[in-house]
């Protein structure tokens, strides 16, 4: 087990760096950011040469890269155009993106798996056919359609709730966004959680607990739900990524001012540090979500063991 | 039914959720008296806050709210109109000296004085402090000491047009004549600045102090700026509410819908989409009013195939083959209005604004159009490519609509196209680069109500913002003795006359003028934009 820790931890080093410099790479053939700078004119050329070489603009770009990897491994993310530290954006920006991404994945967990599993002991009853057709509504819908139409219905029609979320971006103003954010992943987490749950009803085990005269509930969360997990936190695992990467559109309809709000400004910006040092962080939370997933199978399977 | 009530218990969960939401969401300030604050969008300013590196609107929002400056544009008229000057003299639109006045203080005690501004225009200069509106200070003597274009190494700190007399006065020697330069000292680059902005620098950007009728209370830098009135502000135009609590929005759609909610009082850009819904929606809450924007077509004029003879006639056949009015009828909405000149309706016709000056060049003359191309011999490459960005504002579905305007005079469906660039600093890159393949967007926000700001950068030999490249003699000589006019009026006619100078080569199209748009919600009165369509915040009566 530690041996096998340790040997995904050594390969995640050239995942890191191949991305990294994918990103760097992807950011730097979009031009020069220093003209977007001076408005709808050109940027006077001593200064622009100057801001330039302050944000290291002027070397090649291996260089930049090398010299970014090493101030990234010191911590320093540089700083953004607007004269903030990446640090210090990163530090506004996460927290809230954590606190959105945590809501989406309990609404995720909470109800994408209680209607997993029971639509998945009651096959082809109505609750399953009505759920299913529910999902497949919330899958074929996007989400910024989803959030726009709730934002105006709770927000604006019945006053439920406040349309944007504050500074502060508290838990309870986080319930609808998560809820938007998760909606989509939410459906697949009831699919699948229906499919695994009606495949292993009919296993040996579960045939063998039965007839041990176990209570219905023991058999149903102690065998049942635990062998059908496995694909379930495989896919949450990765979608808190992709949940924290991809959370833009959502950000944005609601107000939130978390990653996906500073990486897109960043984009707009072209501001090569912003990007790349949020992108770098994203990387290394999907790779560890990934591990953690990873470790989390032989809890859920004792018979699954690392070498 | 065991499974149902699951499902029945999830729902309630969320519902009772929602409304925890809607409880434990704070309600705003109320209260009906002038200490009341307002809350307004705003967007995140692109650089760090400081008046000589401010260029854009947001960031100029702040300045205007915690800055008085030597001039001050009328709110309504959009005349300059002195602030802190007593006098600004001049015998040869050359040599100008300038008397503070009395009794004015930074907002922290310090007082205002001829050596405040002469510190902070020699910062803003100097190349040292990479500031993007150093160039506001280039017709001062000195200015290619502290600022060589070229990059190299500056043999000077200090600007030596700029002398201090005495503690209320200081003179300011140009390089060139420039009549109207008094006028300019409105733009928020000429700010005076404290002490405390050299002494601690960083803790200034962080809250910085000026001499305006706002403080800063608070700055949470991407997301909120709490401003408050400052009671002991010694200038006339004091704020007639409590203060304004500018909320950064990541998207003007949501600020529309929290306008719309009740959580924002006021919005000052109305977003495209919601336009059509605006009057509806507001009433007589929904300002409209022109403001000092002019957007026109360039042209790439150093690309040889645009610049041969014959060439102005395709310009010109290009213009008029353009249906302005039904483009921002139903387009915009009618918050743009068609340009019949190069500058803007907001300089009024003493300012140098002269309606129909453009002529039957800017109409809507589809035939004539047709003709003209052919005589100036075609479009270069038989296809007109229109460049724009595509990441703001609603560029695509307007120049589609020149492209349809255009395809229908030619009656060619593939006369016209446009051809999009990613984001606004790709597309600046490649201004910057000469690269455009045809006639490109351009738009130009004035930085003060003169006709010569939107003449001079724009379509001056080698001007600071002359994308395009357009050059004449004719018309830089007839600018040059309009700058060097010691009267006012007869500037504006020699502006004029080069105007029609850029009217007959038609150096770039001018589309139309764009008006500022804003909301408000029922709690504000005495809303209304200035010419550089910003709300006039401290006008504003809450309650």
């Amino acid at each position: 087990m530690g041996r096998y820790v340790v040997r995904r931890l050594l390969q995640m080093i050239p995942v890191f760096v191949g991305s990294t410099l994918l990103i760097f790479l992807m950011v730097n053939v979009m031009g020069d950011p220093v003209a977007g700078l001076c408005g709808e004119r050109q940027c006077d050329p001593a200064t622009a040469a100057r801001l330039k070489k302050e944000f290291g603009l002027d070397q090649p770009v291996w260089q930049q890269y090398l010299t970014y990897m090493g101030n990234v491994f010191t911590g320093d993310f540089g700083t953004a155009f607007n004269g903030q530290e990446v640090t210090e954006l990163m530090a506004t920006a996460f927290p809230v993106t954590i606190r959105l991404t945590v809501v989406a994945i309990l609404f995720e967990i909470v109800i994408g798996i209680t209607l997993g599993v029971i639509t998945g002991l009651r096959r082809g009853r109505p609750v399953d056919t009505s759920v299913l057709m529910l999902t497949l509504v919330v899958i074929s819908v996007p989400t910024f359609v989803t959030g726009l139409v709730l934002q105006l219905l709770l927000g604006v029609e019945w006053g439920w709730i406040k349309p944007s979320v504050s500074t502060d971006a508290a838990f309870g103003e986080l319930i609808v966004p998560g809820l938007v954010l998760a909606s989509v992943s939410l459906a697949y987490v009831t699919r699948l959680t229906r499919t695994s749950i009606a495949e292993n009803r009919r296993s040996d085990y579960v045939r063998t607990a039965v007839a041990k005269g176990l209570p219905r509930r023991r058999v149903i969360t102690r065998h049942l739900l635990r062998n059908s997990l496995i694909p379930v936190v495989t896919f949450i695992g990765t979608d808190i990524g992709a949940l924290m990467g991809g959370a833009i559109v959502t950000e944005r309809i609601f107000n939130i001012h978390g990653v996906g709000y500073q990486l897109y400004q960043g984009i707009l910006r072209q501001n090569t540090q912003t990007v790349v040092g949020f992108v770098t962080v994203l990387v290394l939370v999907f790779l560890v979500a990934n591990l953690i997933v990873d470790l989390l199978y032989a809890v859920l399977d004792p018979r699954i063991r690392y070498a | 039914m065991r499974g149902a009530t699951h499902a029945t218990w999830a729902a309630c969960a969320v519902t009772a959720a929602l409304a925890a939401t809607a409880c434990g969401g704070g309600g705003g300030d109320s209260g009906a008296d002038g200490a009341a604050v307002l809350s307004a969008s705003w967007g995140d300013p692109q650089n760090p806050l400081e008046p000589a590196n401010t260029n854009e609107v947001q960031g100029g929002k702040v300045l205007d709210m915690i800055f008085r400056n030597l001039k001050r544009y009328d709110p309504e008229t959009g005349e300059a109109e002195d602030m802190l000057a007593e006098r600004i003299e001049t015998s040869d639109s050359r040599n100008f000296t300038i008397t503070v006045k009395d009794g004015w203080t930074f907002s922290n005690g310090e007082k205002v004085t001829a050596r405040s501004f002469v510190d902070a225009w020699n910062y803003g200069a100097s190349l040292r402090n990479n500031q993007k509106n150093a160039y506001f200070f280039g017709y001062i003597e000195g200015y290619d000491k502290t600022h060589p274009e070229d990059g190299a190494e500056q043999s000077a700190d200090t600007l030596s047009g700029l002398k201090v007399v005495d503690d209320r006065t200081f003179t300011v020697e140009l390089s060139q004549k420039f009549s109207t330069f008094p006028d300019t000292l409105g733009y928020p680059a000429y700010a005076p600045l404290p002490r405390a902005f050299f002494d601690d620098h960083d803790a200034w950007v962080k809250k910085p102090v000026g001499n305006g009728p706002y403080t800063v209370e608070s700055y949470a830098k991407g997301s909120q700026m709490s401003l408050r009135t400052w009671d002991a502000y010694p200038g006339p135009d004091k704020a007639r509410n409590g203060g304004v609590d500018l909320k950064v929005y990541t998207d003007n759609n949501t600020a529309y819908t929290d306008l719309m909610a009740g959580n924002l009082d006021l919005v000052d850009d109305v977003p495209a989409a919601q336009l059509k819904n605006a009057a509806n929606d507001l009433g007589d809450r929904y300002i409209n009013t022109p403001a000092g924007i002019i957007q026109t077509l360039s042209f790439p004029h150093y690309d040889a195939q645009w610049n041969k003879p014959g060439m102005e006639k395709v310009r010109k056949g290009l213009s008029m083959a353009i249906d302005r009015e039904q483009i921002t009828d139903t387009i915009f909405q009618k918050t743009r209005t068609p340009a019949t000149d190069w500058t803007s309706p907001v300089l009024g016709e003493d300012g140098g604004y002269r309606e129909g000056l453009c002529g039957a060049a800017c109409e809507h003359r589809p035939d004539e159009a047709r003709k003209l191309i052919e005589e100036g011999g075609g479009l270069p490459g038989g296809q007109v490519r229109i460049t724009y960005n595509a990441d703001t504002g609603s560029h695509r579905e307007w120049v589609d609509a020149v492209c349809n305007s255009v395809n229908n005079a030619l009656d060619d469906d593939k006369a016209c196209v446009g051809n999009p660039i990613g984001t606004f600093a790709d597309f600046r890159d490649r201004i910057g680069d000469e690269k455009m393949p045809g006639p490109f967007r351009a738009g130009w926000q004035m930085d003060y109500p003169l006709i010569q700001n939107f003449l001079q950068p724009l379509y001056y030999t080698n001007a600071s913002s002359n994308d395009g490249k357009w050059s004449n003699k004719d018309f830089d000589r007839l600018v040059d003795e309009a700058n060097a006019e010691t009267d006012t009026g007869a500037a504006v006619e020699k502006f004029q006359q080069a105007e029609e100078v850029l009217r007959d080569d038609m150096g770039a199209i001018p589309l139309w003028y764009q008006n500022g748009s804003a909301g408000y919600s029922d709690r504000l009165s005495d809303v209304r934009l200035n010419p550089f369509s910003v709300p006039v915040y401290n006008e504003i009566k809450v309650g």
